[in-house]
């Protein structure tokens, strides 16, 4: 006995509306059944987790705060998926544009002025393209795996990253804490909103979550980017590059990811800590699918999966459960969304193996009769 | 083989209002068939008449939808192929599913129940491919041979099952006329031993030639059947197509203009281990001249396109020149814009993506040669769909592509329409050279006669033409010259006139009188 896939022979429209809320509701399920085994009270944990966090003001900011940065990753990230580029390594370009963004409040911070903030969001959006370009080059000219190696540069950016804030550019007034000084208050990204903490850089998400909307669906851009991620030889015959769109792709996302970078470490924390992200290079791929790789519904997937941050700090809290919580929701909404986008496509089969085995019995008996 | 004794009385396969409805769709519509033991029987039809759904009923990969199937008098159900394969039912292709870094022996033992030694597989398949005249070497690379060898292997696949009846698909449109004549010979040897052959084609000559009896579908319905050789080629084209073919006709083709197109030693390396390298490669096609390139499957037609429309770059800049200007390292979108138009042979991902709109593939092929109509917003390159979505209309009505919908997906077309709208797509810009490759493959006889008279008028407006094909009566049908191209070698270019069907047939095999081949021992 074994399981086969078997294509469907046309993709029901309704289901795949409706398949990135299966996936969330199998999530609560399954959340459910977690909490239920970890002795609480699986209502009352989902409430914490899910509702309690949209209840007040404050948390709604937070939500924003950490919406940004898996938003504007997220949408880089869908460019470059929907053309057949395997960004895996946002985090590491994320920490490399928060890094080359600090240069100024770091290196330099007697110098203030109103164009310290546009230029660390420039050197932002370049530390993180160039540390995309990469794995860019290697894929372009030397035909390496885009999937491995920008995922094993995020670890050259987080080491990178440890050794600056312990060793260079250490605060030196920090008591030998391993953190850079505090940016000047000119370089640090003003609040969108009068009511929170909530900075510019969910601005950012959603302006590139608009501009990369209407790139994909109108522009020339665009329909290259979709061509080339369905068939690289009909591209090709359109005398699109396969070679410039790796590095058109890698560098918008990488471009992006810094620009996350930068805001989340100008905006929220205001210095460079060894640890800057939780993981919101790694969440965003599972933003970008549970948006079905539309920027519109990216934005959406972003504020959902923001709230497991949340959600994950709160019952920490409220029920002493581990914020480790986080990671499975994160897990298992990343695996039902890609199991429920499979089974819209395909059907299991069983199929029963012995058939196969025993067809020369079959044969005789069939001879027979 | 003992099978004539069983069913000497009746017909061994018989099939009785069977149906098979996609969706609200009948590609098969309450079909009668029957296949008499030790008969040729001919299945004809026009593409998407619902031959090939027909088959895979027969063969266990589609499931009818009603109407029953009888072996040998008794009803059955065929669940797979491999069911069919046990009722004594093999089927040979029209695309080949072999491994071609595998051997031969390799590739028939994948399709065998598990358990046999290869070595028993090799001296089975090579006794056996030689007492029915297809010799094969067991041992060989399938990526060393010929497209007609590879058939064989299927062949030989499909006979090591020991089957009553054999299915084959569209046989000898990857074959020599020399080729083709042995498999015939090896389709009579196989009918003296009792055994039935389903032979599925277009080619009305063929047929008329092996076959005992025929049915001939039409929109999946048996419009007839009957003894091919009573009846004349057109009046079987008419029940193929319920109406008479169009003949295409080249007069008038001959003034020769300026030369629009040229290659001057052309030569190119293999890009994979499976490809083939071109060698000084010469042509020139004429303002208002059709030439048409001949050869069997896999000598370099798909690389020599490539060169041509700039997907490859070629080595120098002179190799190629369009309208008497080198354009051998421009790319594709630059070629356009001197007025050249392209047709690739695969339609789907790489003429066009299946899952894209026709107004869409539109796109792709003419963004930059028609930037100006079909683009907008400056830089920003914001796609005008009113303009394209009318463009495309106009080229479905010019070329009568039928389509389901306004603007459908490209995949949800058939191969015929499909192709008319391709070719439509470069003709609607009336490009002073256009390329071809295999215009007509897979595409149904109207179609067909519509896609060539395009060509043959488009020549005769003035533009030069070059159509790789492999379809010999396309050829003869369009060419005012002929060459033919073997193993990435291109022979003289000759007027079609001068030309006789064998005379192409030993140009295919190799090249007497061009030959500097030291390496001319290939087994055939």
């Amino acid at each position: 006995m074994r399981i086969e896939l078997e294509k469907r022979p046309d993709v029901s429209r309704l289901f795949s509306i409706l398949s990135p809320f299966i996936a969330l509701l199998l999530t609560l399920v399954c959340g459910a059944v977690m909490f239920m085994m970890l002795g609480k009270n699986p209502v009352a944990a989902l409430y914490g987790f899910f509702v309690e966090p949209l209840m007040e003001v404050w948390s709604l900011h937070e939500l924003a705060v950490k919406a940004a940065p898996l938003i504007l990753i997220a949408v880089g990230l869908s460019v470059c998926y929907r053309s057949n580029n395997w960004n895996i390594g946002a985090e590491g370009q994320f920490i490399m544009g928060a890094i080359a963004g600090s240069i100024l409040p770091v290196m330099f911070h007697e110098w203030n002025s109103p164009f310290v903030l546009p230029l660390m969001m420039l050197f932002g959006m370049l530390g993180g393209a160039l540390f995309a370009g990469i794995p860019a080059f290697l894929k372009a000219h030397l035909n390496t795996n885009e999937i491995l190696t920008s995922l094993m540069l995020v670890y050259v950016a987080q080491l990178f990253l440890d050794w600056l804030v312990r060793g260079p550019w250490r605060n030196p007034g920090g008591l030998n804490f391993p953190e850079t000084r505090t940016f000047e208050a000119s370089a640090i990204l003003p609040e969108m909103i009068a009511s929170g903490r909530t900075h510019w850089g969910f601005g950012f998400a959603i302006l590139a979550a608009i501009l990369i909307w209407f790139m994909m669906r109108y522009t020339l851009k665009g329909f290259e980017i979709t061509v080339l991620g369905q068939s690289e030889r009909a591209g090709r015959f359109a005398g699109f590059s396969s070679r410039k769109m790796i590095w058109f792709s890698m560098l918008l996302s990488g471009a992006l990811a810094g620009l996350a970078g930068i805001s989340e470490v100008s905006g929220a924390m205001q210095q460079l800590r060894p640890v800057i992200s939780p993981g919101y290079g790694f969440t965003a791929i599972i933003v970008a699918f549970l948006g079905r790789l539309n920027p519109l519904g990216i934005v959406v997937a972003g504020l959902v999966l923001a709230l497991t941050y949340l959600g994950g700090e709160a019952v920490q809290v409220s029920l002493e459960i581990s914020d480790k919580v986080t990671r499975v929701f994160q897990g298992l909404l990343l695996f039902f969304v890609l199991s429920c986008d499979t089974l819209i496509h395909y059907r299991i089969r069983l199929v029963a193996s012995k058939l196969a085995g025993s067809a020369t019995a079959a044969a005789t008996t069939d001879g027979a009769r | 083989m003992s099978a004539e004794g069983e069913t000497a009385n009746g017909p061994l396969l018989a099939v009785g209002r069977l149906t098979k409805l996609f969706g609200t769709f009948a590609a098969c519509k309450s079909i009668d068939l029957d296949i008499r033991p030790g008969e040729i029987h001919a299945l004809l039809g026009e593409n998407g008449a619902g031959k090939s759904t027909l088959v895979k009923m027969l063969f266990g990969v589609l499931a009818p939808t009603s109407g029953e199937i009888l072996w040998q008098g008794r009803p059955v159900r065929i669940a797979s192929p491999s069911a069919a394969r046990r009722l004594g039912i093999g089927m040979v292709f029209q695309h080949f599913s072999l491994f071609e870094a595998l051997t031969v022996a390799e590739n028939i033992a994948l399709s065998m129940e598990p358990g046999h030694s290869l070595a028993k597989i090799a001296a089975q398949a090579s006794a056996l491919s030689y007492a029915y005249g297809l010799p094969l070497d067991p041992n060989a690379h399938v990526a060393d041979l010929s497209v007609g060898e590879r058939q064989r292997i299927e062949i030989v696949r499909a006979l090591l099952q020991n089957p009553k009846l054999i299915i084959l698909d569209e046989p000898t449109s990857v074959l020599t006329p020399q080729e083709a004549d042995r498999l015939f010979e090896t389709l009579a040897k196989l009918k003296a031993e009792g055994r039935s052959v389903l032979y599925i084609s277009h080619r009305l000559e063929e047929v008329q030639r092996i076959c005992d009896r025929a049915t001939v579908l039409r929109h999946g319905v048996v419009t007839g059947t009957c003894d091919p050789r009573q009846e004349t080629p057109a009046s079987l084209a008419r029940m193929m197509v319920g109406s008479d073919v169009a003949h295409v006709s080249a007069e008038g083709t001959n003034a020769k203009g300026a030369i629009k197109l040229e290659t001057r030693h052309l030569s190119a390396p293999a890009r994979t281990p499976f490809a083939v390298s071109l060698k000084d490669i010469s042509l020139k096609v004429h303002a208002g001249e059709v030439l048409a390139i001949a050869g069997v499957a896999g000598n370099g037609q798909g690389e020599l396109f490539d060169a041509l429309s700039g997907e490859c770059q070629a080595p120098g800049d002179d190799v190629i020149r369009i309208a008497d200007k080198p354009v051998g390292t421009r790319g594709i979108n630059a070629r356009r814009l001197m007025g050249a138009g392209f047709v690739p042979e695969e339609r789907h991902g790489h003429a066009a993506v299946s899952a894209l709109s026709l107004s869409d593939n539109l796109v792709l092929a003419r963004s930059q040669s028609d930037r100006r109509a079909f683009l907008g917003g400056g830089f920003l390159g914001i796609i005008r769909q009113d303009a394209v979505k009318m463009a495309a209309k106009r080229i479905a009505a010019a070329m009568d592509v039928r389509k389901s919908g306004d603007n459908p997906p490209a995949g949800s077309l058939s191969g015929g329409n499909l192709q008319k709208f391709i070719v439509g797509r470069e003709l609607d810009r009336q490009p002073t050279v256009l390329v071809v490759n295999q215009p007509t493959w897979g595409v149904d006889a109207g179609a067909a006669s519509r896609i060539r008279q395009a060509l043959v008028d488009l020549a005769k407006s003035g533009s030069a033409v070059l159509v790789i094909s492999q379809d010999l009566d396309e050829i003869f049908e369009v060419a005012t010259e002929i060459a033919v191209i073997s193993e990435g070698r291109l022979s003289d270019i000759y007027p079609a006139g001068e030309l006789s069907r064998e005379k192409i047939g030993l140009l295919m095999g190799g090249m007497p009188g061009k030959s500097e081949t030291a390496e001319t021992a290939h087994a055939h």
